[in-house]
């Protein structure tokens, strides 16, 4: 089968069973894409597939066929940093930092559908993202940052 | 370093080797400032310049400054780097950070009990201003002047009478023929020269973290490694009777199974045993596990169960237990009468659930390990692996990563040592990778706790005997089996050391042994202590119609250094005259915040409340204002945390002020969803379905921290935070709703 990763393609003949979380990490050494809980409750391995934010740990490479995956990696365009990624350093986000990747996706596909999220909206698009360091008040304020527009 | 050792080593044969019980002073460590012999480990160690083993400069100018503490998030291996840079007048611009391998010749490297500042900050700055000294006498030669006529500036030596500049990388190779300076020719400078400390920077590794390339132990990579899964006993202690792998083999990708062997008692660091899956990738692995068929000898931990456990806990917190500290007559006192208040408060065992699970990359070859790992405690992991594998300690080279999250869970590197274990077995490079089911099943968790309190109130509301009884199996119990009593360090954590003014007093502590492995977790008993003693003096303050706020600081009293004279009472491993125990600086936060916090003073909305507690950890010292919001439904809103802090000397305000906004949503965790129990022996939560922690909808909207502007010694921030916001929630809670929560977590309350 196919798959675009970051704009690169490749082909996977292993396991369609496996979740992409592991093709990502494992196979192509893309570990911005974060392990944490595996059954899709914690967010750390977020990933865009086609433009939406998906779990990784539970879309398996069947169902990714074709599709074009972004990670953390391939967020910004040339190499550089995402409006969001920037409103994060703004910020101060990361404590350790784990759980970032996942929430900088989560939060750029929010900020593709809603160009200025509420606090309601926020929360309903990041509560599926665990952060135990409790960086939760930064990221909020971050989205804002980057919803306002280039940092 | 020899007196350090020599406490350290005492401390060690009493089984405590624990949260800030090393005694670190502000003393000179000589081998700390010299260079010699050391192995070329670090790009400090090889630069031209490396006059001690925290600084290397090379001829271009890099500074390079090692950081020898663990990054968990906290922003240690950019803090105390930022208090060398300072002393040394360097551009941090042109600072790189080396992260330090294990070894005792740095002294502890063990990051847990908010000590890394406190303990070395003064050994930083030595490190600082002997460098830059090395520099001014460089220069001196060069330019043939006295060095008395030579400044720093950034990154320059300056002569003063003629204005001529050196930059650091000019100079560095002269300066490292020269001999390295003594202690007493140190001058340090003063506040008001200040670069960086007390102004912060943020994180070295910002960017990184942003952009997905930041290096955890998850992401550790050897070539030609495998992959390991372990199958843990589901008891702790248990072994394995039988397994059979023969389905677990036909998953493509496992290449063996290997069982490994059970530790024997106590548990210590030890790896737990079980049966490995090794595969060639972690998902091959994963699925190999869940098709292994093992038959366990579970053993005598069998017969743990956590609802009974809890019973026998509170029937010992209602009978005389031992006596920790006595202050007056607690007996007559009670004899005499008055108001007779008791309440009696429990708190469950807590799992660390950092987001990256257990996870290392070990490599045996030739006699030698080579570690790579998200570990608190590197030096820990030299001394377990060194021993599981019949190796010297110093064949053990831990690489440190950096941590996804640590809580005092990745001081305990048992999971380190399943990878070297494992390597030595295959000879070849293994990565261990824990599931979350593994990281919440297989935690050394938060002691479970009952607290008894009885007081008696006299005609002026306030106590006239104040009795408090706690029970915990001990974090000793994993270094012996037999310990059933807290240890001095431990008890200390809010307990023996009670703030407040009270002429009868009695601290006292019951057996309970342990059952699965305890240990160090943010705050550790800070965490059940503050929660008894802050909801007791509100309560009492309820009970005779006083504001909570009014009431807790006449309990708190006069301003004075508390006289723990008939307790042992390890002060965290700091000196007692240097870090005494002192009500002014606890008052004065709570007066602080109160007032920031508006206490009194806010309108509040329908079924919201505000709590407060105070307490001092590690040093520190904090007060917390918490406003709940207690729907119809009992769900529970946090509108607003206010929370002041006196934690001396602040080197990185702003990473200080994320560690209390941190500390709020970890304490919300602790207080409304916490829960580990267990039943015939084994955990009954795998995940965060059943162990849920705060997100982004729950945890407080807005938490406002207040630093104290102090000249104290600097102190602990990581985790004093946890303990007073767990308080005051509860304290909130029974604003809004009149229900007293005496038990966490609060998920398990009525509020309706």
């Amino acid at each position: 089968m196919q798959i675009k990763v970051n704009g690169v393609q490749h082909t996977f003949n292993g396991d369609p069973e496996m979740p992409l979380l592991w093709y990502l990490r494992d196979e192509l050494g893309l570990t911005g894409t974060k392990f944490g809980c595996g059954i899709a409750l914690c967010g750390a391995c977020t990933v865009h597939q086609n433009g939406e934010a998906v779990r990784s740990c539970v879309v398996v490479m069947r169902a990714v066929a074709g599709a074009e995956i972004t990670t953390i990696e391939g967020l910004a365009a040339n190499g550089g940093l995402h409006p969001v990624q920037q409103a994060w350093m703004r910020v101060n986000v990361p404590q350790c930092g784990y759980c970032q990747p996942g929430q900088i996706m989560e939060a750029a596909a929010l900020l593709n559908n809603q160009k200025k999220p509420t606090d309601q909206q926020i929360d309903e698009a990041m509560a599926g993202n665990i952060c135990r360091c409790g960086t939760y008040q930064r990221i909020r304020a971050a989205i804002k940052m980057a919803a306002e527009g280039p940092v | 370093m020899n007196l350090i050792e020599n406490v350290s080593r005492r401390s060690f044969l009493k089984g405590m080797v624990s949260t800030g019980a090393l005694v670190l002073g502000a003393c000179y460590y000589p081998d700390l400032l010299s260079a010699n012999g050391l192995p070329k480990d670090t790009q400090a160690d090889r630069a031209t310049l490396h006059p001690n083993m925290f600084i290397g400069i090379d001829t271009d100018g890099t500074v390079y400054i090692v950081a020898h503490r663990s990054e968990m998030g906290t922003g240690i291996r950019t803090s105390l780097p930022l208090v060398v840079a300072d002393e040394l007048d360097a551009d941090w611009k042109r600072v790189k950070i080396d992260q330090a391998i294990g070894d005792p010749r740095y002294d502890d490297q063990n990051t847990d009990g908010s000590h890394s500042i406190r303990s070395f900050y003064d050994v930083m700055r030595q490190a600082g201003a002997n460098a830059r000294l090395m520099l001014i006498q460089a220069a001196s030669q060069q330019w043939s002047v006295a060095s008395g006529e030579c400044v720093t500036d950034l990154h320059v030596v300056v002569h003063r009478p003629t204005g001529r500049r050196l930059g650091y990388g000019e100079l560095a190779a002269v300066a490292s023929k020269l001999p390295v300076p003594k202690q007493e020719q140190l001058q340090l400078k003063s506040k008001g020269s200040w670069r960086y400390i007390g102004k912060g920077m943020p994180s070295i590794d910002l960017e990184e973290l942003c952009n997905g390339k930041a290096v955890y132990g998850m992401d550790a990579h050897v070539d030609g490694m495998v992959y390991a899964s372990i199958e843990h006993p589901p008891v702790l202690g248990g072994k394995v009777k039988s397994y059979d792998d023969k389905e677990a083999l036909k998953v493509t990708g496992v290449r063996q199974t290997i069982a490994i062997d059970p530790f024997k008692p106590p548990p210590a660091f030890q790896p737990l045993g079980g049966v490995a899956v090794i595969a060639d990738n972690t998902w091959a692995a994963f699925q190999g596990r869940k098709k292994l068929k093992v038959v366990w000898d579970n053993g005598p931990n069998e017969t743990y169960d956590s609802t009974q456990y809890k019973k026998e806990l509170q029937e010992t917190a209602r009978k005389p237990a031992k006596v920790i500290r006595s202050e007056g007559d607690v007996d007559s006192a009670f004899a005499k009468g008055g108001k007779i208040m008791e309440a009696e408060y429990y708190v469950p065992l807590l799992a660390h659930a950092s987001m990256e699970p257990m996870v290392a990359v070990a490599e045996f070859r030739d006699g030698k390990v080579t570690a790579w790992a998200p570990t608190q405690n590197p030096q820990a992991v030299q001394d377990i692996v060194s021993t599981e594998l019949g190796i010297a300690k110093e064949n053990v080279i831990c690489h440190v990563t950096l941590l996804g999250g640590g809580f005092g869970r990745k001081s305990k590197p048992d999971y380190v040592a399943e990878a070297a274990v494992l390597s030595k077995k295959l000879g070849r490079p293994v990565k261990v990778i824990w599931t979350r089911e593994d990281d919440v099943k297989f935690d050394y968790y938060n002691a479970v706790a009952a607290m008894y309190m009885r007081a008696a109130l006299g005609a002026d509301g306030k106590p006239s005997a104040w009795l408090q009884r706690s029970v915990f199996p001990p974090i000793t119990s994993i270094f012996d089996v037999d310990a059933v009593y807290g240890d001095p360090s431990h008890l200390q954590q809010g307990w023996t050391d009670i703030p407040f003014d009270l002429p009868n007093l009695r601290v006292e502590n019951g057996a309970a042994k342990a059952h699965v492995r305890i240990g160090w977790l943010r705050s550790v008993a800070n965490i059940y202590h503050a929660f008894a003693v802050q909801s007791f003096a509100d309560e009492l303050a309820h009970a005779v119609g006083r504001d909570p706020l009014d009431y807790l600081l006449d309990l708190i009293g006069t301003p004075r250094i508390l006289n723990l004279k008939n307790t042992e009472y390890p002060n965290y491993g700091a000196a007692y005259d240097k870090y005494p125990a002192d009500t002014g600086r606890l008052r004065r936060v709570t007066e602080m915040v109160a007032e920031k916090a508006g206490w009194g003073k806010r309108k509040l909305g329908k079924g919201a409340g505000l709590g407060i507690a105070a307490h001092r950890s590690f040093l520190t010292y904090v007060a917390t204002v918490v406003e709940v919001e207690v729907n119809d439904q009992g769900e529970i809103k946090i509108p607003r945390v206010d929370t002041a802090v006196d934690a001396g000397l602040v080197v990185n305000p702003e990473i200080t002020r994320a560690q209390f906004e941190g500390a709020a949503v970890f304490g919300t965790s602790v207080a409304k969803t916490g829960e580990i129990t267990a039943t015939k022996g084994a955990i009954n939560q795998s995940n965060f379905s059943d162990y849920p922690v705060a997100r982004i909808n729950e945890a407080p909207l807005q938490t406002n921290v207040y630093i104290v502007d102090s000249s104290a010694p600097p102190a602990g921030v990581g985790e004093p935070g946890v303990p007073p916001f767990v308080a005051a929630f509860c304290n909130a809670i029974y604003a809004a709703t009149g229900k007293r929560i005496r038990e966490l977590p609060t998920k398990n309350a009525k509020l309706t």
